[in-house]
């Protein structure tokens, strides 16, 4: 069997009451690992399902970040937040970062919207 | 000036049914109001030029918008676009209904065609065909449903009372929402812990707006999402205030904390904002569709949605509702299948809308049956809600099909409330969110809906809320505090169901955990249906489940029934022998009256009714007795036996449910002088009048013959079960060789 890990690198099992009752268990304890994210993409890939892969694979990277940058790209991704050019920045700092997929995303989204009016 | 009322009464009766107050509207494909073709629809096409899409759907790739743009990048496999797009759409739809064609060749080729193709082809499709073809293609083997459970006070023990319910019925998705949106957390927290108790693996959602669902959801507290919404038009996407780029991202938040997700689309919404450029419905969704999949959405909840009663307007709209989950499974998603909003007052149209669905089975037959009251609905009245719950199960047993939901004894139920109940109160008293009175639980366990709690303490909610948010309590801390409180079990269930989330398995397509939290998904049940035969199927003891409702009854049901009606009257008096006497009548009565029947179809006792033929029959100077002939259950023979043994030639037959005749000595067994046949409507003054008239027939006077009574009710579904167990309680009674027995009539006279 597979072992599976909490973000915090906790084994899954290990997540048990006694680990409650004992204060062991962080919020870190209860997120998703990247790895487990990236095996789900190759599961999804094998069944017909490449987008869902791709979407698995951003979110494993997503993992990295901080609950406010994610939310803090998200708005900056909606209609008229950002220009052009802070796309292109954003973009740029997500690969710095080791988020090559997301960075990919930004960088599409920087040359769509500014062909279709939904820059600021 | 008022205009006459020319019309005549049939047609002011017909103005009055239900169903005309419903909108239904001319069909105007410049607005949009137009199920599945509109002359805007463009032609399919797709044109690749060195891996690259540069045409699509009549679109050059320069003029692409950015849904255009997006579906073209991300959302075909070119590998397949010329085998799929050089299929004619008649070739395309056979495919879907030919159960030798695997689900998987279909998944392969849709994802080479275009919103338009995939269009163009589903409108082909007949009702029975689309239900052939939701069978088939729905990710997941085995159907599944989603319950609505909210209030309109967010009161936590009500909506842990009705988790629970909910979750007890079979919903394996329950979704809450707010009237308020500060109290989100508390709703959450309320719906986890009463969902719990009702059944394990049932996974929980609140709808509110992204960022507190997203904390809901890292915190454990929430466990799915559907509320991404998606439109067909750019224009209606940017007034949303999102594009596909910002979704897609979202998408991946969601997944990236551990979170099932499906974005939310469906007809009606592009012309609801004035958007729908002249398009039908299904060409735009559509477009929403090749976009979910594009996106990387595991799945689609949509079939109208908000606008199920715009598409319900106009002609062929509920194909069209249908047609939209049909093309999310061709997609390779899994569908959650409307059937979320009430779109008529009619309950016939209403079950005419779901029960197509309901019968193919889908992933989510309901994106979310109404569990609760109509009007504690947050979402709004769903198209079926808490009173029909007994109706949706009957249906389930009427076809012999899986819906996912099952019978509770209603013991269960009551008990499943108060342990929901009580902890939800431990939980929050020990967490120091609120207090809860003892009275406060005694409503929310009984109560049918939120007006049954009278006057509530909604800023006590409100502080909780805030408390949950602002403490940033986990599903860890709901834990402690179950186990803490003593709820240990369900300490152990949730912590388990943590865990599980933790593995991703539920994040595949149509992924759902059941109740030994094993996931159920594309991956793990995949769909194999090819035909009679094949498919799923529900398992015996789950068939057993679906067959046993509430209201099903036996012969020894009917018998300890009858046995609680007993008295001791009628007691046998011995053979009975000939009458003498012009005036001597004979009342005939069947096998187990006395012995097992006790009281009539009608709710009277039998002794009653013999009592008012005898008082009738004493109205007009005759004489009369009671005789139990136990040779035959057919009330023509027993009233004709009574007949010839009563001195006047006359006789009344009685069967123990009601039905009664006069007889007379010289006539064939089937045929007779006055009946009475609808047992249930026979009133005491009408079994008077029959032993008056057999008086009448004696003394050789003029009956006042009487008329059955007449009702509207549908007497033959109440009563033939009961009917058929009555009559097998006579014919065990039944002895060809006793004699005619006299009984007494002590207490009837």
């Amino acid at each position: 069997m597979t072992e599976f890990r909490a973000l915090s690198g906790r084994p899954v099992e290990n997540l048990t009451l006694e680990a409650v009752r004992a204060g062991e268990i962080s919020v870190a304890d209860l997120r998703i690992h990247p790895e487990t994210l990236e095996r789900q993409a190759v599961v999804a890939e094998q069944h017909g399902n490449p987008q869902l892969a791709e979407n698995l694979c951003r979110a494993a990277e997503l993992t990295h970040l901080p609950d406010d940058d994610v939310l803090g790209i998200y708005e900056a991704l909606r209609p008229g937040r950002s220009t052009a050019a802070e796309l292109t920045v954003l973009s740029e700092s997500l690969a710095d970062r080791g988020l090559p997929r997301c960075a990919a995303l930004v960088a599409e989204a920087a040359e769509v919207y500014a062909r279709r009016g939904l820059t600021a | 000036m008022t205009t006459p009322d020319n019309r005549v009464g049939r047609i002011r009766f017909m103005d009055k049914q239900r169903v005309n107050l419903d909108g239904f509207a001319v069909e105007d494909p410049e607005l949009g109001l137009t199920a599945m073709r509109s002359p805007r629809d463009p032609d399919p096409s797709l044109v690749i030029t060195d891996g690259r899409v540069v045409e699509l759907d009549g679109v050059p790739e320069g003029e692409f918008d950015s849904i255009d743009t997006y579906i073209a990048r991300h959302g075909l496999d070119l590998t397949v676009a010329d085998e799929a797009m050089s299929l004619t759409d008649v070739a395309f739809a056979r495919l879907l209904v030919d159960p030798a064609v695997p689900r998987a060749e279909i998944v392969r080729l849709s994802a080479g065609a275009t919103p338009a193709k995939l269009a163009r082809v589903l409108a082909l499709l007949r009702p029975p065909e689309l239900g052939l073809a939701m069978t088939k293609l729905r990710a997941r083997r085995t159907p599944s449903n989603q319950a609505h459970v909210t209030n309109r006070l967010d009161d936590p023990l009500l909506l842990a009372a009705d988790a629970a319910t909910a979750a007890a019925f079979g919903f394996r998705e329950v979704e809450t929402t707010v009237p308020v949106l500060a109290d989100a957390p508390s709703n959450a927290v309320a719906c986890l812990i009463g969902a719990a108790f009702g059944a394990d693996g049932v996974l929980i959602q609140c709808s509110v707006e992204e960022a507190l669902e997203l904390e809901l959801g890292m915190r454990g507290l929430t466990s799915y999402a559907e509320t991404v919404s998606l439109y067909g038009t750019e224009q209606v996407f940017t007034d949303g205030d999102d594009t596909p780029w910002s979704k897609a991202f979202l998408t991946s938040a969601y997944a990236s904390r551990g979170m099932k997700m499906r974005v939310s689309s469906g007809a009606g919404a592009e012309v609801l904002m004035a958007g729908a450029r002249g398009q039908s419905m299904l060409y735009l969704e559509a477009r929403c569709v090749a976009l979910a999949r594009a996106i990387g959405a595991q799945g689609v909840q949509n079939g109208g949605i908000d606008g199920a009663s715009v598409a319900a307007a106009v002609p062929s709209g509920l194909r069209e509702l249908m047609s939209e989950n049909v093309m999310v499974m061709m997609r390779n998603l899994e569908s959650c299948s409307g059937n979320d909003a009430l779109m008529s007052e009619s309950d016939m149209r209403r079950t005419s809308r779901t029960l197509p669905i309901v019968l193919a089975g889908s992933d989510f037959v309901f994106s979310g049956f109404g569990s609760i009251q109509r009007y504690d609905n947050m979402f709004g009245p769903s198209n079926f809600n808490s009173e029909d719950i007994d109706d949706f199960l009957a249906m389930q047993r009427d076809w012999g099909i899986d819906g996912g939901l099952r019978t509770v004894a209603p013991a269960r139920i009551g008990e499943l409330r108060r342990e929901a109940a009580l902890a939800c109160r431990a939980v929050y008293a020990h967490l120091g969110l609120a207090d809860f009175s003892d009275e406060h639980v005694d409503l929310a366990v009984d109560a049918a809906g939120s007006k049954d709690l009278g006057e509530t303490d909604t800023l006590a909610v409100l502080s909780a809320a805030h408390a949950i948010r602002q403490r940033g309590l986990t599903v860890v801390d709901i834990v402690a505090a179950l186990d803490e409180c003593g709820y240990v079990d369900m300490a152990e269930r949730t912590m388990a169901f943590t865990r599980a989330r933790l593995t991703g398995d539920y994040l595949q397509t149509s992924a759902i955990f059941d109740e030994q939290l094993r996931v159920l998904s594309l991956v793990t049940d995949p769909n194999d249906y090819a035909g009679p035969g094949t498919g799923y199927a529900p398992s015996p003891e789950r068939q057993r489940e679906i067959d046993a409702i509430r209201q099903a009854r036996g012969v020894d049901d009917l018998r300890a029934v009858q046995a609680r009606s007993a008295v001791a009257l009628l007691a046998p008096l011995g053979s009975a022998r000939p009458g003498q006497g012009p005036r001597d009548v004979v009342i005939g009565v069947s096998p187990a009256v006395g012995r097992d029947v006790w009281r009539c179809l009608s709710g009277l006792a039998v002794t009653d009714v013999l009592r008012e033929m005898l008082a009738g029959l004493e109205e007009e100077g005759c004489t009369g007795r009671v005789v139990r002939f136990n040779d035959s259950v057919d009330l023509g023979r027993i009233g004709l036996a009574a007949a010839r043994l009563a001195g006047s030639g006359i006789g009344i037959g009685l069967q123990g449910k009601g039905t009664a005749l006069i007889h007379r000595r010289d006539l064939a067994p089937l045929a007779n002088l006055e009946l009475y046949s609808v047992a249930p409507s026979v009133t005491p003054e009408l079994y008077r009048l029959l032993g008056a008239n057999a008086a009448r027939h004696a003394k050789g006077g003029t009956p006042d013959p009487a008329r059955n009574p007449y009702s509207d009710e549908a007497i033959e579904a109440r009563y033939h079960t009961t009917v058929i167990a009555l009559m097998e309680l006579e014919r065990r009674r039944m002895d060809a060789a006793a004699p005619p027995e006299e009984l007494s009539l002590e207490g009837l006279q």
